[in-house]
């Protein structure tokens, strides 16, 4: 199918050559530029750690980093992060080492079916950088766009906490 | 043929650059899997094989292949080195693929070569479907099938309880999005679209839609083959015409809930060599997904193979089918893998949800608060097919005056059918409709006898050896005032908050903000009920692995994030001793696990892991024994290892040895269908919670401070999964106590995404403090009780009797909204 | 022709926009991508403008502040929280953290939903909205920015190039009533403004008319009324009166976030609230 075979009040336009940076690596994609980064990210450049939850940024699952700010990819032209930095939750362990967040979620259970999980974790790192940690309060306002319909969202606080501090949880 | 460029990538290697990567990716993953277990059990690389988990590269020049079906990591087995036996809380198995975004969901998955299916829906609650004209969906490039009714080959209905609900729309539409055609094509933007460029001709009908009207005799029919009422349940105790001096009547509502796991129904369906079709799937009961496509399909069931894809939630709605006839119908038409994913909108069209329900309520007591009687009648809707709704009524029947010892009841549910949604299992189905009511009959009671809340509640607290209204004997612990007591002791929240109701949306500074706290407890059956052949099948195999003994277990359990693959592990390393545990990719290879529904899976397959294991040992020990070389124990019960490093090579080196055994609970027996008598449930579990809310009674906003619970688990079999459990369920009955409605108008759904369906965010879910309670149920595996839903039940009630502590209002239906509060 | 258009120029933006009218500009993406998603809108163009750097600076214009459309919400929280706390503390309450890094105050302008968080305060503070085309530009006020739901003034050829507004120079407010505590859609909401040099008062009212809408006879009453000679406790009565009049000036419905009644009741609770903090700090 091609841009011709649409009626005209739905033809967009056609599919254009765009280069991305993810997680360090450059991508050549070849999409509309109505396409959304999430459905680059798991239909075409084959991340699908970031998740569609409701594609109308209610949820916070396909949370990802531009530039290192969080932001939602399902809110996100692909096509506009050409020479943006972009960071998934694939590319957050280094050289096959989980991030400390990571390992928090893991020790606190900070998560049941984990759908939400690559989002909350791609926030939580954020939080951190952006100095929101302070205390539960705050914790609770600047997570509160990352939805966890399984409601690990004492244990989220648990992890977060432990990284703020930097003291790990009592290994098992 | 024409091509879509947008899913296409653009590299050196054409479109098989995407596969490429895919398959070293996930090859890299295999083996630090297999790494982890070196030199794991030849056939879980049979099983990875056979299952097409090792993504092949597609020859260049292959047309039609047997599709390579990247399913990622998670279905590879799961390999639990970390972690101790029951009891204890070591990390979940998955937990790292989750944590990395490795794990792979449902809609995560891909094969070379698939289509993309997309499915039209009714606009019309009720209709006649008076013409489908196919012709401009089949003429758009890239589609490949466009299916009606028509083309069901079997069986054209489906259904968990009665088959009543339509694979595709005949002529009659009985519900607002219900499906009438679907499509299969090269992208799922072609898919969407040839969808909505088939012409549907309609004769559009008065929906039936308020249940009162429709069990009236003259309503019309929303089947015109039977009558609108799908199931009467009955349950007389007692005197029926017993008088007592307190009366406090009440008439409650429960707005309709849905469960919206965030993961949306998705799978892929793959066509076989052997004309059957091998369908990855998101859902919480292989077996009955299995019998019920191949049903209509027309295929044996043995050409129907399911393997479980992640499961990104589930609580109930995985329970009927969604996708699963639809995508198979279109791979086996097409010939290519099919796959299907529903977006937020189509998810709340797509499947069930929790009944809304009108509860009347008569109690009747002595001055000091002793229940004499209680008369209810509880009209549960079950929308416009039947799924689960029969469970659903017996449940709100049986459990439906809660946890209390009542010596006369007269108590009628009934779930019918309308226009409205259909309605199906959620999280503590039945019993939560009906604890909203009773309790807030309690705490009426309680005033009106002037009690305290908690005080009316001990005085007919059910205990052991109390008859249920059904007059099945209460065994083992039933700790109902211990667990009021619990929650009634617990410090007092502090004051202050971390929020005032509003959020940080500057609502208030204090003005109008009045605490209040409730309580509330509730009453759950675990497992299936009413005589329901409810078993599990677990297989367990030993063999050497590099010199040591490993342990694969395989089962049709379906993991949707409650941790039962952690808790599999953990069995068999209590049972045997073992080590090295893998747990196998759930498919349909093995015997049925039944359904991960009614809290029953590590009582079921946890106890069909344990029975395997234990015949093992027995096997174990015959070996030896054959040997000339007595175990150095057989005593089950003994803790520790089982057997010596050298023993076990000595007990492994001739073979493996495997067991599998189907495993059941004692059985249950159907209801007397004129009075409701009879030993319908196998096990009781019970939860109390205490909410503690701020609200600001001008503003009718609130927050809720903290929530203290205390719920009796048998035995914790996983403490830091049980305590996910409590916090999890409670948190989805706060969600209906205070935000989660689908809001339906004229058999219509207003609210289908998520800003309009809210659920409880962090800043929603309060701190919680917990006791848990470990009274071993004699019965069961360790003496544990299903955990999962007693949360969800009580805590909606408590919620808002604290809601009505602070405010005064009377709140008689849930979601309460800012308007009930302050009256506008 | 290109149709994704990525102008690096404020002025290419105009000409390009003059150029293709029909083309559909993106910033956050926060509305836009929501209609692209949903297949709800298939624009031939889409304008990007996040390259553009006039859009996302902000500086002082003489008495004013110019803060450009391209102003992030988590840049109004961080950078104008001082300047205009009532923008920044709506701000504050816009979808998520995720969302407000993104989305931005053109953006939130352009699409002229009535439940905007952004539009009370700018009503509240008088703001002008400043319109651009190649014919040239024009400075329309926020209240007669919005035209019904959804719509505006704005012509197919014209971009929003920013907001001109006075840095608070007195208390301002906003509250918003959601049914979740956070990450909501306003059922309500209210924006006050306090200008005790010219003895001034300035609404704005969100989720309850067809378009954000000042509240005049309020603000008419509460300029009269208050004590500004006498700074000392706000009388209840007249607190009161001013949420009545608030309340008065919605013309909500019933929709699935709230019945009209109840937006008017919390409307006249949020007024007369957000009044007597606004005294109160006045007063301090």
């Amino acid at each position: 199918m091609s841009a011709s075979n649409l009626p005209d009040a739905e033809a967009g336009p056609g599919p254009v050559d765009v280069v991305l940076t993810i997680n360090g690596r450059t991508h050549v994609v070849r999409i509309e530029p109505r396409v959304s980064l999430l459905d680059c990210l798991r239909d075409v450049v084959d991340l699908t750690g970031t998740k569609k939850g409701c594609n109308q940024g209610a949820c916070g699952a396909c949370t990802v980093w531009i530039d290192k700010r969080r932001v939602l990819a399902c809110l996100t032209l692909a096509i506009a992060c050409e020479g943006r930095e972009i960071t998934t939750i694939e590319g957050l362990a280094e050289n096959g080492h989980l991030h400390p967040m990571q390992k928090a979620f893991l020790s606190h259970d900070a998560f049941q079916c984990g759908y939400c999980t690559p989002g909350q974790i791609m926030s939580a790192v954020a939080l951190l950088a952006e100095g929101h940690t302070g205390d539960d309060a705050e914790i609770g306002e600047w997570m509160s766009g990352n939805l966890c319909r399984c409601a690990a969202y004492p244990n989220i606080r648990a992890a977060i906490r432990e990284v703020r501090d930097g003291v790990p949880h009592a290994t098992r | 043929m024409t091509t879509i460029p947008f899913t296409e990538p653009l590299g050196t290697a054409g479109s098989c650059a995407f596969s490429v990567a895919g398959t070293t990716e996930n090859a890299q993953d295999i083996e630090s899997l297999a790494g982890a277990a070196p030199a794991g059990p030849a056939r879980i690389a049979d099983r990875v094989r056979r299952s097409g988990q090792v993504a092949q590269v597609r020859p260049a020049d292959a047309t039609r292949p047997t599709a390579q079906v990247r399913v990622g990591a998670r279905p590879t087995g799961l390999d639990v080195r970390v972690g101790g036996g029951v009891g204890s809380s070591p990390q979940r198995p998955d937990g790292r693929l989750k944590v990395s975004g490795e794990f792979a969901f449902s809609s995560d998955l891909w094969a070379d070569d698939m289509l993309w299916g997309a499915t039209l829906r009714s606009p019309y609650p009720r209709a006649k479907l008076t013409g489908l004209d196919l012709t401009a969906a089949v003429a758009l490039p890239g589609v490949y099938a466009v299916l009606t009714a028509q083309d069901v080959p079997g069986r054209r209905v489906y259904g968990l309880e009665h088959a009543d609900q339509p694979v595709l729309a005949g002529t009659e539409i009985r519900y607002q999005g219900e499906p009438i055609a679907i499509v299969a094509a090269d992208h799922p933007e072609t898919a969407r679209r040839a969808a909505s460029l088939i012409k549907a001709d309609y004769e559009v009908l008065a929906p039936v839609t308020d249940p009162d009207a429709a069990l009236l005799p003259g309503s019309d029919r929303v089947h015109a083959d039977r009558p609108n009422l799908l199931r009467h349940v009955p349950i007389r105790k007692g005197d029926p015409a017993a008088t007592a001096p307190v009366v406090v009547t009440g008439e409650y509502q429960v707005g309709m809930q849905d469960q919206a796991f965030l993961g949306p129904e998705s799978g892929l369906a793959v066509p076989a060599e052997d004309g059957g079709v091998d369908l990855y799937i998101a859902t919480q009961w292989l077996h009955v997904d299995q019998q019920q496509v191949a049903a209509c399909l027309g295929l044996p069931q043995e050409k129907v193979r399911l393997t479980l894809a992640g499961v990104g939630g589930a609580f109930g709605a995985r329970e009927d089918l969604s996708m699963q006839v639809h995508a198979c119908l279109l791979a086996l038409r097409t010939g290519r893998p099919v796959k299907m994913v529903y977006g937020r909108e189509e998810s709340f069209f797509g499947h069930v949800h929790r009944h809304p329900a009108r509860l009347r309520y008569e109690h009747g007591a002595d001055r000091d608060g002793r229940l004499v009687y209680v008369k209810a009648s509880i009209v549960l809707d079950g929308g416009a097919y039947a799924s689960s709704t029969g469970a659903v009524v017996a449940n709100a029947a049986t459990l439906g005056i809660g946890p209390y010892d009542v010596p006369n009841v007269v108590m009628d549910a009934y779930g019918l059918y309308t226009n409205n949604p259909p309605c199906g299992a959620m999280r503590g189905f039945g019993a939560v409709q009906a604890c909203f009511a009773y309790e807030s009959q309690m705490d009426r009671l309680a005033a009106a006898v002037g009690l305290d809340p908690v005080e009316v509640r001990l005085r007919n607290a059910l205990t052991t050896g109390d008859r249920m209204p059904t007059g099945q004997l209460v065994e083992g612990p039933a700790p109902v005032a211990e667990l009021l007591r619990l929650v009634r002791e617990r410090p007092q929240a502090p004051a202050g908050a971390d929020f005032p109701p509003g959020g940080t949306a500057n609502t208030t500074r204090g003005e109008g903000v009045v605490r209040g706290v409730g309580y509330a407890i509730g009453i759950k059956n675990v497992c299936f009920s009413e005589g329901f052949d409810d078993f599990a099948t677990a297989r367990v195999r030993l063999e050497l692995v590099g010199g040591r003994p490993a342990a694969l277990v395989h089962t049709a359990a379906a993991e949707v994030g409650q941790g039962l693959v952690t808790v599999q592990a953990q069995i068999v390393r209590t049972e045997l001793g073992v080590e090295q545990v893998t747990i196998a990719p759930a498919d349909t290879s093995v015997g049925s696990a039944g359904s991960s529904s009614a809290s029953r899976q590590t009582y079921m397959t946890g106890g069909a892991v344990r029975a395997a294991c234990l015949a093992l040992r027995a096997r174990l020990a015959a070996r030896l024994t054959a040997l000339g070389r007595a175990p150095s124990t057989s005593d089950n019960d003994k803790k520790g290892p089982f057997l010596s490093a050298e023993e076990w090579v000595g007990a492994l080196e001739a073979g493996a040895l495997e067991e599998t055994v189907e495993w059941r609970h004692r059985p249950t027996h159907a209801l007397d269908p004129e009075t409701g008598q009879g030993d319908a449930h196998v096990q009781y579990a019970f939860a109390a919670h205490r909410a503690t809310v701020d609200v600001d009674v001008e503003l009718g906003l609130v927050k809720v401070v903290e929530i203290a619970t205390a719920q009796d688990v048998g035995k914790a079999v996983n403490p830091q999964a049980v305590a996910g459990q409590i916090q999890g369920g409670t948190a989805q009955g706060l969600g209906l106590a205070l935000m989660e409605e689908i809001q339906v108008v004229d058999g219509m759904v207003r609210n289908p995404s998520f800003t309009d369906y809210l659920l409880p965010t962090i800043m929603d879910m309060p701190p919680m403090r917990l006791d848990v309670l470990e009274l071993a149920d004699p019965h069961s595996p360790y003496g544990l009780r299903g955990v999962g839903e007693p949360p969800t039940i009580s805590s909606t009630p408590a919620v808002v009797a604290a809601i009505r502590a602070a405010t005064g209002a009377a709140l008689t239906r849930v979601p309460v909204r800012p308007e009930h509060i302050v009256g506008a | 022709m290109m149709d994704f258009l990525t102008p690096v120029t404020w002025a290419d933006a105009l000409a390009v926009k003059a150029d293709r009218p029909e083309a559909v500009p993106v910033a956050g993406g926060t509305d836009v991508m929501v209609e692209l998603n949903f297949h709800r809108r298939r624009p031939a163009a889409l304008l990007d403008l996040t390259r553009v750097p006039e859009l996302a600076a902000w500086g002082r214009d003489g008495d004013v502040l110019r803060v450009g459309a391209g102003v992030s919400y988590t840049r109004l929280i961080e950078e104008l929280g001082g300047l205009l706390p009532g923008l920044a503390a709506a701000s504050r309450t816009v979808g998520s953290p995720q969302i407000r890094n993104r989305g931005t105050l053109g953006g939130n302008l352009g699409s002229a939903s009535p439940a905007g968080d952004g539009h009370p305060p700018l009503l509240a503070a008088g703001a002008v909205v400043e319109l651009a085309s190649v014919r040239g530009t024009r400075e329309v006020p926020v209240a007669d920015f919005f035209t019904g739901p959804k719509r505006s003034v704005l012509a197919p050829d014209e971009l929003i190039a920013a907001v001109l507004v006075a840095p608070a120079d007195g208390p301002e407010q906003f509250a918003k009533i959601g049914t979740r505590n956070a990450m909501v859609i306003a059922v309500s909401s209210f924006a006050l403004a306090l200008h005790p040099g010219r003895r001034s008062v300035g609404t704005g009212i969100g989720s309850a008319a067809p378009t954000p809408r000042r509240a005049p006879e309020a603000e008419e009453f509460a300029a009269a009324h208050l004590p500004w000679d006498g700074p000392g406790p706000l009388d209840p009565d007249l607190a009161r009166r001013f949420g009545e009049l608030v309340s008065a000036a919605a013309a909500p419905i019933d929709d699935v976030r709230g019945t009209a009644a109840y937006r008017r009741h919390s409307l006249s609770v949020l007024a007369r609230r957000t009044l007597t903090w606004a005294w109160e700090e006045l007063c301090e």
